[in-house]
C-alpha cells in the first residue's frame, strides 16, 4: 500500500501544527465558533448530538496493520473503546474532547494517517473498490490513479470552499464495488480499442434528498488528463453551483438544471485552457504511485486446496462462511475474505479497541498485514491462501467478526442514526437491531439470497437508502420518529433508486413489514431470481398491496404502537 | 459588513492602504453614486455604468463580487491598478475561482486584493490562486493573519503561486520504514 515520503509527511505534520493553533485559538475566543466550526469540519471534527465526533480518512479504504492498531489505541485512550467504519470507507470516534483532537492528529500522523478533508464543502476521501488489485474480475487496478487523486485533491487552494461537499469514487473492475454512479464524479476506468487506458467520467450522482443517477460526460478521459478534466468539473461547480440553497447545492442539481450535455460543453470550455498543461500526469508519476500497489509475495499454489475442498464439504457451517464471505481472487490458491462486522446485536460498522487489534494480528498473520474497509462498512482481508480459510475463519468467530451473511438481509448498511448523529431526524441502529434479530436464522438469510438492506436516519442518506433493494429512511412527522421504506434500490452495474411504497410506519412494526416484502418475494420468485430482479419483473404493487392489506400486529405489542 | 482595516497585507507585508473601497449603501446606484477623489476601489457595476467618465483616470481600481466572472472585465485590466475580489463571507468560495482565471486565463499581473470576510485561516489558499493583497476584517489582528501565509511550505497540486505540481517539481523516493 502507499507509504509517505517525506513531502507526504511533511504536510500532515504542517496540519497538525495548523489544527493545533486553531483549536488554541478557539479555546481562547480568537476563533468564533462559526469559524471554527469550518476548519474542525475540515478536519473530520463534527459536533454531534453527546459529543465531538472524529471522521479519520481512510484513503481509499486501505489500511495497514499499525494503522489498525493504532485505532485501536485510540479508542482506548480518548473514546470508550470502539470506532466505527463509514460507507465511505473512513473510521470515526463518537466520544472526543476538542482539547485531545490535536494530540489524536498528531498520533495518527506517526501512522501515515489523517483527518483531512473528512467533512466540509471540500473533496472528501476518495473512495474505491475494497477489491482493488485482487479482484477476479478486475480490468485495472484503480488504486494508483485513487493514490493521484488523494494528493491532488489534498488542500487544493481553489477548491476548499466548495457550494457543498464533494465525493468522488474509482472503479477498476468489471462489476462497480464503489457505487460510483451515485458520486459526484464516478470514475470508471477502462481500456479504449487502442488498449490505452482512461476513464468514463459520471457526474452529477448523489444521494440525499435528491437522488440522482450520475451523466456519463465523456465516455473515454485518458489517464493523463484526470487531473486537469477533474478541476475543470470542478471549477465550473465551484463558480456556478447553487450556493442560495444548502438543499439545492451538490453538483447533481447543477448538471441537472442545465442538462449534461451543456455542462459537459462548459466543462470542456474551461478544460482548454489547462489540458496538456504542468497538471497532466507523466509516466513516471504514475509508476512512482503505482510502486506501492505492486503484488505481495504470494506463493505459487494449485488452483485449489485440496484440505480446503474436504473441510468444506464436511463442515456446513464452513461451507457457508465460504459462500457469502470469501470472494474470487485473481491469484490461484487465493481468496479475499470479507470480516462481517453485521453480527447480531452489534451496531452495523462498529468495531471495539479488542477487535481492531485482533484485526490487525490477524492480517499479519493471513493477509500481508494489509486491510480494507467496505462501503458497506465490513473489513476485508484481501491475499489469503485458501489452505488457511478454515483457521482463519475459526479465529474470526471466536471474535464475533465471521457471521455468514455478507451479501444477505442481516448485512445492513446503517450509518449511526440519531443515537450519535445530531442531523438524524430517527434512529437507525436500534432498526438494524431489530430487524437482524428477527431474521437471525443463518438457513432463512441463506434461503433469501441475496439483498441489500439500507437504512438510514435522515435524508442526507449515509446509510445510502436509496440504493438498498430495501431502503428504510427516518423520518420525523410532528415530533415522533416513523420509517419511509422503498423498493427496487440497487448498487453495482445496474444501479437504480429505489421507490417508496407508501405511507411510513413505526419502529416496532419495521421487523413485520421487512417480513411481508420477503413474503411476497418468496411467492413470487422463480428460481434462482433475486429480490431485486422480482421486484423489477412485477413491480412495486404487489408487494405495495400485500404490505398495507391487513394492520400489522405485532409479536410483542408495544402499547399504542402495537398496531396500524 | 466587515468593515476595512487602514493597513492591509501586501506582498506579504503589513502596509498602510491609501485606497478607499467604494460600497453601494442602500439607495446608491451605479450610475449616480459619488465616487470619491483619490485611490479608490469601485464596484463592478459603478466601472461598467461610468466607463465613459471613468476611461483614463488614474490610478484606479475596481472590484468584483463572489457571483461575478474574471471575464467582466478581461478587456479592461490595464485600466486597473488594483482588482478587489470580495468575500461577503468566508465560505463563499468563488473568490478563489475568479482569482485564478484572473491571474491565468486573462494574464492579469497587478495587485490582486482579498476583500470582504478576510481571515487568517483562508489566507494561504488565497495567495495560491493568485491573491497579493489582503484586507483583513477589521476586527482580527492582521499581524496575527500574516501567519496564515506560511501555515504550510509544501503543496502537492500547481496553482498560480507554484506552476509545477509536486510530481514535477521534485524527484520524489520512498522514506525509510521504520
Amino acid at each position: 500500500m502507499y507509504r509517505y515520503d517525506q513531502y507526504d509527511h511533511q504536510i500532515v505534520k504542517e496540519r497538525v501544527a495548523q489544527y493545533r493553533d486553531q483549536v488554541r485559538r478557539r479555546l481562547s475566543n480568537e476563533l468564533a465558533e462559526d469559524e471554527f466550526r469550518i476548519l474542525r469540519l475540515q478536519n473530520g471534527l463534527y459536533m454531534q448530538r453527546h459529543a465531538y465526533m472524529l471522521r479519520i480518512a481512510v484513503p481509499y479504504g486501505l489500511l495497514s496493520a499499525p494503522q489498525v492498531r493504532k485505532f485501536a489505541h485510540i479508542a482506548r485512550k480518548y473514546d470508550r473503546g470502539y470506532g466505527h467504519f463509514t460507507t465511505r470507507q473512513n473510521i470515526q470516534f463518537n466520544w472526543i474532547k476538542l482539547e485531545e483532537s490535536p494530540d489524536i492528529l498528531a498520533e495518527l500522523a506517526t501512522v501515515e494517517m489523517h483527518a483531512i478533508q473528512t467533512s466540509g464543502n471540500c473533496i472528501r476521501n476518495i473512495t474505491s473498490d475494497e477489491l482493488a488489485g485482487v479482484a477476479a474480475d478486475e480490468v485495472i487496478d484503480p488504486r494508483p490513479y485513487a493514490e493521484i487523486l488523494r494528493e491532488w485533491s489534498t488542500f487544493h487552494p481553489e477548491f476548499a470552499y466548495l457550494p457543498r461537499k464533494f465525493k468522488i469514487a474509482i472503479n477498476g473492475s468489471e462489476e462497480d464495488r464503489a457505487a460510483t454512479a451515485v458520486h459526484d464524479i464516478g470514475l470508471a476506468m477502462a481500456r479504449n480499442p487502442a488498449g490505452d487506458i482512461g476513464f468514463r467520467v459520471m457526474v452529477g450522482g448523489g444521494m440525499g434528498r435528491t437522488p440522482i443517477i450520475g451523466s456519463v460526460i465523456r465516455e473515454f478521459l485518458p489517464w493523463q488528463h484526470a487531473l486537469t478534466y477533474l478541476e475543470a468539473i470542478l471549477r465550473v461547480y465551484n463558480q456556478h453551483g447553487r450556493r442560495d440553497n444548502i438543499y439545492k447545492a451538490r453538483i447533481k442539481i447543477l448538471v441537472k438544471a442545465i442538462g449534461a450535455e451543456e455542462f459537459a460543453r462548459q466543462v470542456e470550455a474551461e478544460w482548454i485552457d489547462i489540458k496538456d498543461g504542468p497538471g497532466t500526469l507523466t509516466v513516471e508519476e504514475l509508476q512512482r504511485v503505482a510502486q506501492y500497489f505492486t503484488a505481495p509475495a504470494y506463493e505459487t499454489l494449485p488452483a485449489t486446496d485440496t484440505g480446503f475442498e474436504t473441510r468444506k464439504a464436511e463442515d456446513k457451517a464452513f461451507a457457508n462462511w465460504i459462500k457469502r464471505n470469501v470472494k474470487a481472487h485473481k491469484v490461484a490458491g487465493y481468496a479475499a475474505v470479507i470480516l462481517s462486522l453485521k453480527k447480531t446485536g452489534v451496531p452495523p460498522g462498529d468495531l471495539t479497541a479488542d477487535q481492531l487489534d485482533f484485526v490487525a494480528d490477524l492480517s499479519e498473520r493471513y493477509s500481508f498485514g494489509e486491510v480494507r474497509v467496505t462501503h458497506e462498512q465490513n473489513l476485508v482481508l484481501a491475499d489469503v491462501k485458501q489452505s488457511e480459510l478454515f483457521a482463519l475463519w475459526q479465529e474470526a468467530k471466536a471474535q464475533g467478526l465471521a457471521t455468514p451473511n455478507i451479501g444477505l438481509l442481516t448485512d445492513i448498511i446503517c450509518c449511526p442514526g440519531g443515537d450519535f448523529c445530531s442531523l438524524a431526524n430517527a434512529k437507525s441502529i436500534p432498526i438494524a437491531q431489530a430487524i437482524a434479530e428477527k431474521f437471525d436464522n443463518i438457513d432463512f438469510q441463506h434461503d433469501i439470497g441475496d439483498i441489500e438492506l439500507n437504512i438510514s436516519g435522515c435524508i442526507n442518506a449515509c446509510g445510502h437508502h436509496h440504493i438498498g433493494n430495501i431502503g428504510i429512511l427516518g423520518v420525523d412527522k410532528d415530533g415522533a420518529e416513523w420509517y419511509q421504506v422503498s423498493i427496487g434500490g440497487a448498487q453495482g452495474n445496474n444501479t437504480s433508486i429505489g421507490k417508496i411504497i407508501g405511507p411510513s410506519f413505526s419502529a416496532h412494526q419495521m421487523p413485520a413489514v421487512i417480513e411481508r416484502l420477503l413474503d411476497v418475494y418468496v411467492k413470487q420468485r422463480t428460481e434462482d431470481e433475486r429480490f431485486i430482479d422480482t421486484v423489477q419483473r412485477i413491480g412495486v404493487a404487489p408487494f405495495k398491496e400485500f404490505v398495507y392489506a391487513t394492520p400489522i400486529l405485532l409479536d410483542q405489542p408495544h402499547g399504542e404502537d402495537a398496531c396500524v | 459588513m466587515p468593515v476595512s482595516n487602514s493597513e492591509i497585507i501586501k506582498n506579504r507585508a503589513v502596509v498602510a492602504d491609501d485606497w478607499t473601497v467604494l460600497r453601494l449603501s442602500e439607495g446608491d446606484t451605479a450610475d449616480s453614486v459619488t465616487i470619491p477623489a483619490g485611490k479608490v476601489i469601485l464596484p463592478l457595476a459603478v466601472w461598467q455604468a461610468r466607463r465613459t467618465e471613468l476611461q483614463g483616470r488614474t490610478p484606479l481600481g475596481v472590484w468584483l463580487n463572489s457571483d461575478a466572472q474574471a471575464d467582466a472585465i478581461k478587456d479592461d485590466l490595464e485600466q486597473f491598478e488594483v482588482i478587489g475580489i470580495n468575500f461577503p463571507i468566508f465560505t463563499d468560495g468563488r473568490g478563489y475561482s475568479i482569482a485564478f482565471n484572473l491571474r491565468t486565463r486573462y494574464g492579469y499581473a497587478g495587485e490582486l486584493r482579498a476583500i470582504g470576510d478576510v481571515l487568517r485561516d483562508q489566507l494561504f489558499y488565497m495567495q495560491r490562486v493568485g491573491f497579493n493583497a489582503f484586507a483583513v476584517r477589521a476586527d482580527k489582528n492582521i499581524h496575527d493573519a500574516l501567519k496564515g501565509l506560511t501555515d504550510f511550505s509544501e503543496k502537492y497540486q500547481a496553482s498560480w503561486d507554484e506552476k509545477t505540481p509536486l510530481f514535477r517539481r521534485v524527484q520524489r523516493q520512498p522514506v525509510t520504514q521504520d
